[in-house]
């Protein structure tokens, strides 16, 4: 089974050289730690840098640069500052290449639930409705199953939905899921996850097609 | 050259009243009109209206004006950071519209370029389209969002001159220039005033044409919301 870390670091393997990639919060920005270094990817955050980098150092932190969490973050050569309008244009005209997010709920047909829980948690969309309602490829990063201990893949999502039919992949604590037209598919396992664990932790249907290979990370 | 130059913030928030509709640039903390926002809070304006991506933190940027329940309405994309609001929405006292953040953007730079509504696929599916007009174009689904109405947007930027022309800063750009142009009144508080003739004009984010006032504004805080830093490795 994977923690934060191990699923970031197996979501690095999806980026590929020349990627403009957007990462979200949480889970999600900690793939960037795990990208290779010899492939040249820029990441995007959407208040407005390409080419963000780490965080500074003590000391050299700017309240004018800042990232999607309100972190403070540097700047790489090569980057650009932008408005919110160019921002979303980028994205929504496709010109960003993969999207990384987090999520409550999947379901088989690839909606997504992540910005609201009625009557609890109302914070806000920000911009994953407009990420996830343009992006063509979208990697869901998030755990197998909510505290309760209930899957997080499902059959429909049961809270309010941030984008229909959207995701292409998934990658949780236990495994790594491509969303298909038949429902979920089962393509990798985490490293000492079973088959039938990974059955007995998804609602939706889940397609077993062969042997299912371990990660390698 | 036309002069914008207003003396002092007082100035230029002159011709606010209680229920009108604000648009307020920055994000989270960053980019904020600081200046404008203490004003608004000082002359304890009622029934406001305000298009803003974030809604401050609890004792900072809009949450001054929560505080004292000067705002009957928020517009905005994330309101995550601050308690006082959340707990205003869900007992009812203030009501809140979460826009998704790219609708928000291109809906105030409808407003700017004299567009009546956009289309937009993000939201389409979702409670945000609900009663909303949908269209179809080349096989995927648009819903439509009609541009925002202001009576004044109140930005910050870097620097500016006495024409109105401004130029912004890493990512305290952000919202600010989306929302130049884009109410009856656009008032901008920079950094750094300057003579016309010392900024260069390729280097000019926003043309003064869009700003009706611009003065010079004092005591930034620039307050950081999320201090994150790494630590310098030892060699």
């Amino acid at each position: 089974m994977l923690d934060k870390n191990g699923i970031a670091k197996r979501i690095a393997q999806e980026v590929k050289d020349g990627y403009y990639v957007n990462l979200g919060i949480g889970i999600p920005t900690l793939v960037a730690n795990f990208v290779r270094d010899d492939i040249e990817v820029e990441f995007q955050s959407e208040n407005g840098i390409l080419g963000m980098g780490p965080f500074p150092f003590e000391g050299e932190e700017d309240p004018d640069l800042i990232n999607a969490g309100k972190q403070t973050i540097t700047a790489l050569p090569g980057a650009s500052y932008f408005d919110s309008a160019m921002s979303f244009g980028m994205i929504r005209g496709q010109h960003v290449d993969l999207t990384i997010l987090g999520a409550m709920e999947v379901a088989e047909n690839g909606d997504i639930a992540n910005w609201k829980i009625p009557g609890k948690m109302v914070k806000g969309m920000g911009g994953a409705m407009d990420l996830v309602a343009s992006a063509e490829n979208i990697i869901v990063a998030m755990m197998h199953t909510n505290r309760a201990g209930e899957s997080k893949l499902l059959k429909k999502c049961s809270l309010p939905l941030t984008g229909v039919g959207c995701v292409t992949k998934i990658v949780t604590n236990l495994a790594v899921i491509e969303v298909t037209q038949k429902g979920f598919k089962l393509l990798e396992r985490a490293p000492g996850v079973s088959v039938e664990e990974i059955q007995n932790a998804t609602e939706g249907t889940l397609i077993i097609d062969g042997e299912i290979p371990e990660m390698k990370l | 050259m036309i002069n914008k130059t207003v003396q002092n913030v007082t100035e230029a928030l002159e011709g606010v009243h209680d229920g009108m509709t604000f648009m307020l640039g920055g994000f989270g903390l960053s980019g904020i009109p600081e200046n404008a926002i203490s004003e608004l809070v000082r002359l304890n304006l009622k029934k406001l209206t305000c298009i803003s991506n974030n809604a401050g933190v609890d004792d900072f940027g809009l949450g001054l004006l929560l505080q004292k329940k000067q705002i009957d309405k928020m517009i905005s994309s994330y309101v995550g950071e601050n308690a006082e609001f959340e707990r205003q929405m869900l007992s009812g006292e203030l009501e809140v519209e979460l826009t998704p953040q790219g609708t928000l953007a291109a809906k105030c730079q409808a407003a700017q370029q004299g567009f009546p509504a956009i289309y937009t696929p993000a939201g389409y599916g979702t409670e945000v389209a609900m009663g909303k007009e949908t269209r179809e174009f080349n096989g995927k689904m648009y819903v439509l969002e009609e541009a925002y109405k202001a009576d004044f947007a109140f930005v910050k930027a870097w620097k500016g001159d006495k024409a109105g022309n401004l130029i912004f800063k890493g990512t305290a750009r952000n919202f600010n220039p989306v929302m130049c142009g884009a109410a009856t009144i656009t008032v901008a508080e920079v950094e750094e005033l300057v003579e016309p003739g010392e900024l260069d004009p390729n280097q000019i984010h926003i043309p003064g044409i869009f700003v009706q006032r611009i003065f010079q504004g004092k005591d930034y805080e620039k307050r950081i919301e999320q201090r994150t830093v790494r630590q310098k490795e030892s060699l």
